[in-house]
């Protein structure tokens, strides 16, 4: 009893997110997400005080402490100066550490938030980029969002000196002196580590769901699947 | 009168002159033009210091909040944003984004509240890169900067927030982004109750902010929740969420101080109108969504086309005609060498007939 708790509580966000809740659910009243999914912030706090490791496996190896968006929009309402928001994250670290992420739908996605933002930044600096944000993957962005797109050299350079080239100014291309500091910093803070866990996790969840790797389809399924299962 | 003395509460200092500017991720990659106008406002427009950085980084808060870059990793990240900040010799660091923002004032925070955590960052910033920092003197959100200079811009303003045609203030909602200051509600002007950042901007250059229902709501974003293509639904319900909630005060304008927010504001309309035939606008149209650098940029006569406002999904043309702004409408699509480079399909969110 209280294993998960005591890994928790190894994060400093717990210990600043977590004094006593008093189950009033002004979070979950206030929750973007609670309005959307079915989702309760305040019942996930609740288990995790409760220290159950039974319910604490439940919660790391399901769908539901995915569903937080990180608003944060509990912080500041909490009467007992509760984080449920800094909970999540805690959760989801340990979720990750402890390879449970992939036994849910929206667990596994990280896969695809570690290809498509992590690798961004580590190749270029940015979590994100004009060529990242294809329209075919992007449809909701709209036909200015494509005519951009398609018309990248001709717009940005009217806004940045520097588009896609050394020197200061909006998307301007990060040196590679900076880009490999960057790495470092992956590699001396675990970072890097993290991004492989993440991939060697999702292999094996792969190949036992009977894909061939964790590359294109399932890829493709887990960036794009929807079992409809949430709200 | 509470609301009085809750509001003195969230006051804060910013710095006058001299900033450390970084950019941001969304915000360049959405709003270039709305960067540049930023600084050509501050260098040209108010004769200030900015120093711009061409090797800082992302802060990789949009991979922090989608849990993919760990607590420690963006600890020594920041760190090195401020290392360069150091090494040019400015002390006030501003920010160009909300979710940035909030991670430079969330590590500050907790390097303050686990001194063992900042002792960590310095170690690893000098093993991974050899540099040491020194924490900013002042961090604001670069709307800070405009809202804190909002006087000088409105002395040398070349159109006002009011309809020319009727001489009644144009009606604004505005969206300051949750990292803003629910995170630490003292940071923020105005705290997450009595926003009042982008307010103060509107409230001096002659425009009604409107306190609608849902003007604290989330614009959806929830990075894991936009950024995964099945999870798209509980971003614009969201956004949604907050349109119902404004229309009914007819908004002439959006204003966003976050670019993630600025950008869902101005694309979902677009979305919800393609799936439900549904607008929130005048004339069953859309609702022109500035970015706060755009708004001080009209008000200082700048060209819209400068500013990168063709770059919006919604048209800002009818912004454009009630505030009196004089623009060519052929320069709109005119690339880098001022040739014509095509224009975007219609969309019938802005086709729709007045």
């Amino acid at each position: 009893m209280g294993k998960y708790y005591d890994l928790l509580m190894n994060d400093v966000r717990m210990v600043e997110g977590l004094k006593a809740c008093i189950n009033c659910g002004i979070c979950t009243g206030v929750c973007p997400s609670a309005q959307f999914y079915k989702y309760d912030p305040r019942r996930i706090v609740d288990i995790v005080q409760s220290k159950d490791d039974d319910a604490i496996e439940e919660l790391l190896k399901g769908d539901t402490i995915w569903y937080c968006g990180e608003c944060m929009s509990c912080r500041p309402r909490c009467p007992r100066g509760n984080t449920p928001g800094y909970v999540i994250q805690a959760l989801r670290l340990i979720s990750q550490k402890l390879g449970f992420f992939v036994e849910s739908e929206k667990g596994r996605q990280q896969l695809a938030l570690k290809r498509v933002v992590g690798e961004s930044i580590i190749n270029v600096g940015y979590c994100l980029y004009p060529k990242l944000v294809d329209p075919e993957m992007h449809p909701e962005q709209g036909p200015v969002w494509k005519w951009i797109y398609d018309n990248d050299t001709k717009i940005y350079p009217k806004f940045s000196p520097n588009y896609l080239k050394e020197g200061v100014g909006a998307v301007r291309k990060i040196n590679q002196d900076s880009l490999d500091e960057l790495k470092r910093i992956f590699d001396v803070t675990g970072g890097t580590e993290f991004f492989e866990m993440i991939e060697d996790y999702s292999e094996k969840k792969a190949i036992e769901m009977g894909y061939d790797s964790a590359d294109d389809s399932y890829f493709n399924d887990i960036y794009n699947y929807n079992s409809g299962n949430h709200q | 009168m509470a609301r009085n003395n809750s509001w003195q509460e969230y006051q804060k200092d910013i710095a006058d002159d001299k900033y450390f500017y970084v950019r941001s991720c969304i915000r360049q990659n959405f709003f270039p033009g709305s960067e540049r106008v930023f600084l050509n406002i501050l260098r040209n427009d108010l004769g200030l210091d900015v120093k711009e950085e061409a090797i800082h980084t992302s802060c990789t808060g949009i991979g922090y909040h989608s849990d993919i870059v760990p607590l420690e990793t963006i600890m020594a990240v920041v760190a090195r944003q401020f290392a360069l900040m150091t090494e040019a010799g400015y002390e006030n660091f501003i920010s160009s984004c909300i979710t940035s923002f909030g991670i430079y004032t969330e590590i500050l925070e907790t390097w303050h509240e686990f001194p063992e955590t900042e002792e960590r960052a310095r170690e690893d910033l000098y093993k991974a890169t050899g540099r040491v920092f020194n924490k900013p003197k002042n961090l604001a959100h670069t709307s800070d900067i405009i809202f804190h200079h909002r006087e000088k811009i409105a002395q040398k303003a070349k159109f006002r927030l009011i309809n020319s045609k009727t001489g009644e203030p144009l009606k604004v909602v505005d969206h300051i982004g949750c990292h803003y200051a629910k995170l630490f509600p003292k940071k923020g002007v105005g705290g997450s109750e009595f926003p009042y950042v982008i307010a103060g901007m509107v409230d001096s250059w002659g425009g009604d902010i409107i306190d609608y229902p849902e003007r604290r709501h989330c614009c959806g974003f929830g990075f894991r929740n936009y950024l995964v293509k099945a999870n798209r639904g509980s971003s614009v319900a969201n956004s949604q969420k907050k349109f119902e909630s404004m229309a009914p005060y007819k908004p002439d304008l959006i204003v966003g101080n976050c670019p993630g927010c600025s950008m869902f504001l101005d694309k979902w309309q677009y979305t919800i109108h393609e799936i439900e035939g549904v607008a929130y606008g005048e004339n069953n149209r859309g609702i022109p969504t500035l970015t706060y650098e755009e708004m001080a940029g009209l008000v200082l006569g700048y060209n819209p086309w400068d500013m990168g406002m063709q770059m919006h999904q919604i048209d800002v043309e009818p912004l454009l005609d009630k505030m009196g702004v004089n623009y060519d409408p052929a320069e709109k699509y005119l690339g880098v060498n001022g040739e014509y480079i095509g224009r975007p399909e219609d969309a019938s969110i802005n086709t729709n007939c007045y």
